[in-house]
């Protein structure tokens, strides 16, 4: 791979599908109504008749298949090659957690099935309840969120319910760092709160003195996220968290990077008060592309009558949902959560145990720091210590040789070496961000082959700066016109110049 | 560590030897940042200590299957979540790596499949709405209701929301959790019977918008003409949530004014899995794009001038604008719209019809058994409906439900469980699921019980559901 040189697109593009659309032509052979039918104008009125069919596209199965199947060969992902996107933690999950939509009695299953026909989903939710508050520390879980900033702004909600209850309205503050993922912001504001955002010290980690001048009897939380975004545990965790409660606050723990700390530390006993858990992060949820998720919240026994209801519930012999939840903030999602995913958690957790998911940490970890000394006489490392799961990098070697050598530039020749690039340009707070998260499920083998991918970068950058202007060359597309794309925004086919 | 976890390549050699790179004497040692108190003391209640094999794995999950007893019931479920049948091509695609094991497309050069599709999916959503534009997904039928509330909130900044009380309560229950959280903004329910009267109480800058649900959860397709009219004239946004297979034969939304039009894809290829992962679709005017919330596909060109696709308009979104984005969302559900996206692009035009219309009319044929039987109506005898109806029983629901449960029929779902005030009503869905054997079954089995009276015992009996009334 490291002979990696321009030459012409691997691939071709994919015509659309609404292109490949002849009219009478169908992918499916379609079952007998079987029962007497009667026109449709007798049981519904013209006045609500679809005057226009839909342009659907008309095609054959095979070319279904083909056009799908094309399309994917245009993807990277994990199954085919290293996917360092920091803070998305892209590991491998086993495909035995796939064995789910072999069976009918989980993929079939209506939600309103009655509780006493759907024992085994409610055993898998409340078990995973269980596992999920063991492994955080916190006392009960909430599977019902859909996603991560969803468990973020039901953490958040909680929150607020916690002080109306308690008759603290005057909390209206949530003190976030400079360095959060922007869900955080996002969430707390969606929840009606004012956000305060706390600057970083020059080592990314909160800054106690400031956060010390911030704590008021306004503060609701603060939230955070351990190990930060810039990949290092907050040594301080113990005092920040103390200084907050003795203000009268409550923490929230941002769930995006457990997979550091699983079976080294828990959120609750760090002095967190609630916590959201990607489980598409940490938990065997197929990226998919992007989603679903699942963003279970776990909380400690003060906040736990606040959860969303239901939760699901054992009386010693039945498992059920349990809607008698007076103070419950309410539901946030239709149904009792993405109960796939749930599934898919559970099987994970049992596959590793307790001793398992320490490793995964120890592992991820160990893995996070070789490639950072591999790296780091090549590339600027923005912050030289011993990191969790991931660690930045800058490009601040690269652009004193020419200042268009800018992190998205060095990034994009990865692809010609068949990596996927890491996150960049987060967190903000780090001028021209790489951010590397090599997952535990990644051998010794592939982070040395990266590692030399990335010292061929380095080497062009200084020798040859052209060739990595203009990359990437060998990838489906060449670099793409994304200005182009929100100045005249094309977003449907039919209604494309 | 020496037990080998398949999952992790590393063996002791290769972590020795890393360690010595590092130069760090043990894996311990990368985690002595982190207070002693808190390494020394973890706990747990119940967490077992060591891993299971994937034999043993994949014999949980069988058994778990097994003990849903329910699954293989004849299920005349509805309610905003489907039984359809499910093209083996969908899963086929939906299965493969490149798709499943690709993470959100923020590099557009090596993320052209699941791109590509996106677009395709927001087009497809587009011709059955009748709308301009579609984004990505949000995460079901309940969080689209709920983003394009807030949606019309900030476009119209009225600070009143009218929401039909025949909408799906699981979509209003979201509803009510969210926009209860804002300072300053009301959710009120209404009927459409009186909506004239309500609306004369308000000042129409106080509406941001009116939401309907066509057809509604009882499964009455609704006259919409007052709520459009208004709309119309007031600036207030008009938000239609619809099923999707329902599109194929009531005229689309944006074609009788709706400003956003918003539903669950779960009944185009995907499982129901107990409630989710589902996903949630929104349409809207090209006038409102800016204020979608969640990920937007784009066409343009890459530096030879050839057509491919990105993510765009990204300055709506929280990575980007974070306190002052459109919406929190950043996880969509990417892959149940590829499966939607497959389905509906085997199924076609005329194939979604076709199923609809089937739907439909077995649901008519069976409306009609069951109204010849001694004191059973349709709820709304007036209103047209298309695959799904409300019955009224002479006896609580519950107790119809539990005989068709004892001939592994699940008959639909008891109205009382989300309106106290019908306690013998059910709510009974049918697709190319439920074919004429199983039609005949229920009517038999409520046949058999109602047309004898002497045998009905007129309580309510739970059938051993835990929560009947109450339930949000």
């Amino acid at each position: 791979m490291n002979e990696a040189t321009p030459h012409a697109p691997s691939s071709t593009r994919v015509e659309s599908i609404f292109t490949q659309s002849t009219p009478g032509v169908m992918g499916l052979s379609l079952p007998p109504i079987g029962v007497a039918t009667k026109p449709t104008s007798e049981w519904l009125p013209e006045k609500f008749h679809r005057k226009q069919a839909p342009r659907l596209p008309e095609v054959a199965q095979l070319d279904v298949v083909r056009h799908f199947v094309n399309l994917s060969q245009l993807n990277h992902a994990i199954d085919k090659a290293f996917y360092p996107l920091g803070s998305c933690t892209m590991k491998y999950n086993p495909k035995i957690c796939d064995v789910y939509g072999n069976q009918e009695g989980l993929t079939q299953l209506h939600p309103m099935t009655p509780d006493h026909l759907s024992q085994g989903a409610l055993k898998v939710m409340y078990t995973l309840q269980q596992y999920l508050s063991d492994i955080s520390g916190f006392y009960a879980t909430s599977l019902q969120p859909a996603a991560g900033a969803q468990g973020e702004w039901v953490g958040m909600r909680i929150i607020k319910a916690y002080f109306e209850h308690t008759g603290q309205n005057q909390r209206t503050q949530v003190i976030i760092p400079d360095s959060a993922h922007g869900t955080n912001p996002a969430s707390a504001a969606m929840c009606g709160f004012d956000v305060v955002e706390i600057k970083s010290k020059d080592n990314g980690l909160v800054d106690v003195e400031a956060l010390k001048h911030l704590l008021s009897d306004k503060t609701a939380a603060l939230m955070l996220t351990n190990p930060s975004t810039v990949g290092l545990f907050e040594r301080d965790i113990l005092e920040i968290t103390t200084l907050v409660h003795d203000a009268g606050g409550l923490l929230y723990y941002d769930g995006a990077n457990l997979n550091a700390v699983l079976g080294q530390a828990q959120p609750a006993q760090m002095g967190f008060d609630v916590m959201h858990i990607n489980t598409h992060k940490t938990f065997a949820t197929p990226h998919g592309g992007g989603g679903p998720g699942s963003g279970p919240v776990a909380v400690t026994e003060k906040l736990a009558p606040f959860l969303p209801k239901p939760l699901a519930a054992y009386d010693g012999e039945h498992y059920y949902l349990d809607y008698d939840r007076p103070l419950s903030i309410g539901k946030v999602k239709a149904f009792w959560g993405n109960f796939e995913m749930m599934a898919r958690a559970l099987i994970y957790i049992l596959a590793y145990g307790a001793d398992g998911l320490k490793q995964v940490s120890s592992d991820a970890v160990l893995n996070a720091n070789y490639l950072k000394v591999l790296l780091s006489e090549h590339y600027q490392v923005a912050f030289d210590q011993v990191c969790k799961h991931e660690f930045i990098l800058t490009n601040e070697k690269q652009r004193g040789v020419d200042p268009h050598l800018n992190t998205m530039a060095i990034v994009k020749r990865l692809m010609d070496f068949g990596y996927h690039p890491p996150t960049v340009y987060f967190p903000l707070i780090v001028r021209e961000a790489m951010m590397i998260e090599p997952t535990e499920t990644e051998s010794k083998e592939t982070l040395d082959k990266f590692a030399q991918a990335m010292i061929q970068i380095a080497k062009e950058c200084a020798e040859t700066p052209g060739l990595i202007l203009n990359a990437p060359y060998t990838t489906p597309v060449q670099k793409v016109d994304e200005v182009l794309a929100a100045r005249k925004p094309d977003l449907n086919y039919f209604k494309s110049a | 560590m020496t037990t080998p976890f398949n999952f992790l390549p590393h063996t002791d050699a290769d972590r020795e030897a890393m360690l010595r790179v590092i130069g760090a004497s043990s894996q311990a040692e990368l985690f002595s940042d982190i207070p002693t108190s808190l390494r020394e003391n973890i706990r747990y209640c119940t967490l077992p200590e060591s891993g299971l094999s994937e034999l043993e794995l994949q014999q949980h999950l069988k058994d778990w299957a097994k003990e849903n007893t329910g699954a293989s019931y004849a299920s005349f479920l509805g309610g905003g979540a489907y039984h359809r049948f499910i093209p083996p091509v969908v899963n086929t695609i939906a299965g493969r790596s490149e798709f499943y094991t690709a993470y959100t497309p923020y590099q557009p050069e090596i993320s052209q499949g699941t791109l590509q599709y996106t677009y395709e999916f927001q087009t497809m959503i587009c011709e059955l709405t009748g709308m301009d534009v579609a984004n990505a997904s949000v995460y079901d039928g309940g969080s689209a209701v709920t983003e394009a509330a807030l949606m019309a909130i900030r476009s119209t900044k009225g600070n009143t929301v009218l929401a039909a009380d025949s909408i799906n309560p699981e979509y209003r229950a979201v509803l009510e959790t969210y926009l209860n959280t804002l300072e300053g903004i009301t959710l009120k329910a209404f009927n459409l019977e009186s909506l004239p009267q309500v609306l004369a109480s308000y000042d129409p800058k106080q509406l941001a918008a009116i939401v309907v649900q066509q057809p509604n959860y009882f499964g009455c397709v609704e006259a919409l003409d007052t709520v459009r009219e208004y709309c119309q004239a007031q600036k207030t946004f008009f938000i239609v949530a619809a099923e999707p297979f329902s599109l194929a034969l009531l005229e689309a939304p944006g074609h009788y004014g709706a400003d956003v039009v918003v539903g669950d894809i779960q009944p185009l290829g995907n499982n129901l899995s107990f409630g989710g992962p589902y996903g949630g679709y929104m349409a809207t005017k090209e006038k409102h794009m800016r204020q979608l919330p969640g990920r937007l596909v784009g066409r343009t060109l890459d530096k030879n001038q050839r057509p491919c696709y990105t993510l765009t308009l990204q300055t709506r979104e929280q990575h980007i604008k974070r306190e002052r984005a459109t919406s929190n969302i950043c996880t969509n559900q990417a892959l149940n719209i590829l499966k939607a996206t497959v389905y509906l692009t085997l199924v076609g035009p005329s194939g979604l019809r076709y199923l609809s219309d089937l739907s439909a009319q077995r649901a008519h044929w069976l409306s009609e058994q069951l109204s010849a039987i001694n004191g059973v109506s349709l709820l709304f005898p007036e209103k047209p409906f298309l695959n799904e109806f409300s019955v009224q029983l002479p006896v609580p629901a519950e107790l119809a439900l539990h005989a068709l449960e004892k001939a592994s029929i699940l008959g639909g779902i008891a109205l009382a469980r989300f309106y106290p005030d019908k306690p013998n009503s059910l709510l009974i869905s049918c697709t190319e699921m439920t074919p004429p054997d199983q039609l005949k079954r229920y009517v038999d089995v409520l046949k058999n019980l109602l047309d004898k009276p002497n045998k009905v015992q007129p309580k309510n009996t739970t059938g051993g559901s835990k929560s009947l009334l109450n339930t949000l």
